[in-house]
């Protein structure tokens, strides 16, 4: 039992330690880059680099998510759980999006 | 070809830039931002053609495209009106009112939204929804193209404008948003003060200018040629219209309206979604001052209280008139289609 204990620890934290981080900036209500390749289990960091608020989201069945209204200066991280293509958006202002890419 | 272009337009922002240094407006502002684009944005397979202009011409004036015969489109956005109807209401057939104010069809080929809600996403898909809708012109569409493919007139317009594709749903709602498409703003005197004219707007706009892009931070939805940059957001006016968040319940769509162009704003009245503001001073003061509530979880967290005093409210609004360009004379048709 411990040794299976052992074994799974030891698989999360390999996973974790590769799970790499990736920005994207909003500032001048644009995403930034406009696109991205990630790998499932990756990070991705929004940051409001403007002086007004966003609230990036994504309808993509497999990665749906909604980060709410993020404040300037105020990150937010989020976590790609399956593969497949996402096409993010802000809900304040859809003139911006963006799409990530995330592959097994 | 588009090099040229960047480069003409830096080279003006430069020249701008230099001109108007000597008034508070930021010598670092992106002042080519106000210039009129190049071009009217058109899809690709609904170019604007003048066959498609005169077909939509007609189209968006003429009544029979309601059920009864009494309303077109240009009932509730005309340009008497700043291409809106003047009341606080859209008002339909039989009396009917809608349930918000009609939003103006000026510049309407720049929103990347259409609707107060942003529901269409093109003025293609636009078009037709005010032809259906119970109160507006309240008449079932397949009704409509058999009553049109009874008109001799209006088959050899179609023919031109749309040549082999008939008269269906989509060679309508196309024509009528290529009509849409011609429906732009003229040059302002903020346009003139822009590309050097010092002496076309007076201090006071100047001044106006200066807090439009600086403490009132008009600039955070109203940016752009076209004074909008099409984002939505809930001005806190306590009505129960709950807006975008009818299409999703997304928490930042509640109560969220288009913000509207700011063209021509000075003929476009009464203001906002419900038609409940009547001028543009009070309009200013609520978009200013943090909405009906200021600083409450009600209100977009863009809105907020500037604690601009009364002055500066009305030397806002000496600016926003000067954006009112010359009339249009777009000539509504005094025969149609028989």
């Amino acid at each position: 039992m411990k040794k299976i204990i052992l074994l799974v620890s030891t698989l999360t934290w390999a996973a974790s330690i590769h799970a790499a981080e990736h920005v994207i900036k909003q500032k001048d209500k644009t995403f930034a880059p406009e696109t991205m390749k990630v790998k499932v289990g990756d990070k991705i960091i929004f940051k409001n680099n403007d002086g007004f608020a966003h609230n990036a989201f994504s309808d993509n069945e497999a990665n749906e998510f909604d980060i709410g209204m993020q404040k300037p200066g105020q990150d937010v991280t989020i976590e790609m759980k399956k593969p497949g293509t996402v096409e993010v958006e802000c809900a304040i202002h859809p003139n911006m999006h963006m799409t990530i890419e995330v592959v097994e | 070809m588009k090099m040229k272009r960047d480069h003409g337009n830096a080279l003006l922002s430069l020249i701008v830039g230099m001109t108007i240094m000597g008034t508070s407006v930021g010598a670092s502002e992106n002042l080519s931002k106000w210039l009129r684009p190049e071009a009217v944005p058109a899809p690709k397979d609904n170019q604007i053609t003048p066959e498609r202009v005169e077909l939509g011409t007609f189209l968006y004036f003429d009544t029979r495209l309601s059920r009864d015969g009494t309303v077109s489109c240009a009932t509730c956005h005309n340009e008497a009106n700043g291409w809106s109807d003047g009341v606080p209401k859209a008002i339909g057939i039989e009396g009917r009112e809608g349930p918000r104010n009609s939003p103006t069809v000026l510049n309407s080929a720049y929103q990347i939204r259409q609707f107060w809600d942003g529901r269409a996403k093109t003025l293609e898909e636009q078009a037709l929804g005010p032809i259906e809708a119970d109160v507006e012109m309240d008449i079932d569409l397949d009704e409509l193209l058999k009553r049109l493919n009874n008109i001799e007139g209006y088959k050899v317009l179609f023919e031109n404008a749309y040549p082999g594709e008939g008269i269906t749903r989509d060679t309508l709602a196309k024509a009528i948003a290529t009509f849409e498409r011609t429906v732009v703003s003229t040059e302002a005197p903020f346009d003139r003060y822009i590309k050097g004219d010092q002496n076309a707007i007076d201090d006071n706009a100047k001044q106006g200018f200066a807090l439009f892009t600086g403490k009132a931070h008009c600039t955070d939805c109203h940016d752009g040629f076209n004074f909008t940059d099409g984002s939505f957001h809930n001005l806190g006016l306590g009505d129960a219209d709950e807006g975008r968040y009818g299409l999703k319940k997304r928490a930042a769509w509640f109560h969220a309206f288009k913000t509207p162009t700011l063209r021509d704003v000075t003929k476009s009245g009464p203001y906002f979604h419900d038609g409940s503001i009547k001028t543009l001073a009070e309009a200013t003061a609520v978009c200013g001052n943090g909405g009906r509530f200021p600083n409450s979880e009600k209100v977009s967290p863009l809105i907020v209280d500037r604690g601009l005093n009364q002055e500066e409210l009305e030397l806002l609004v000496d600016f926003l008139k000067t954006l009112e360009g010359e009339p249009l004379n777009i000539k509504e048709p005094t025969q149609f289609p028989q």
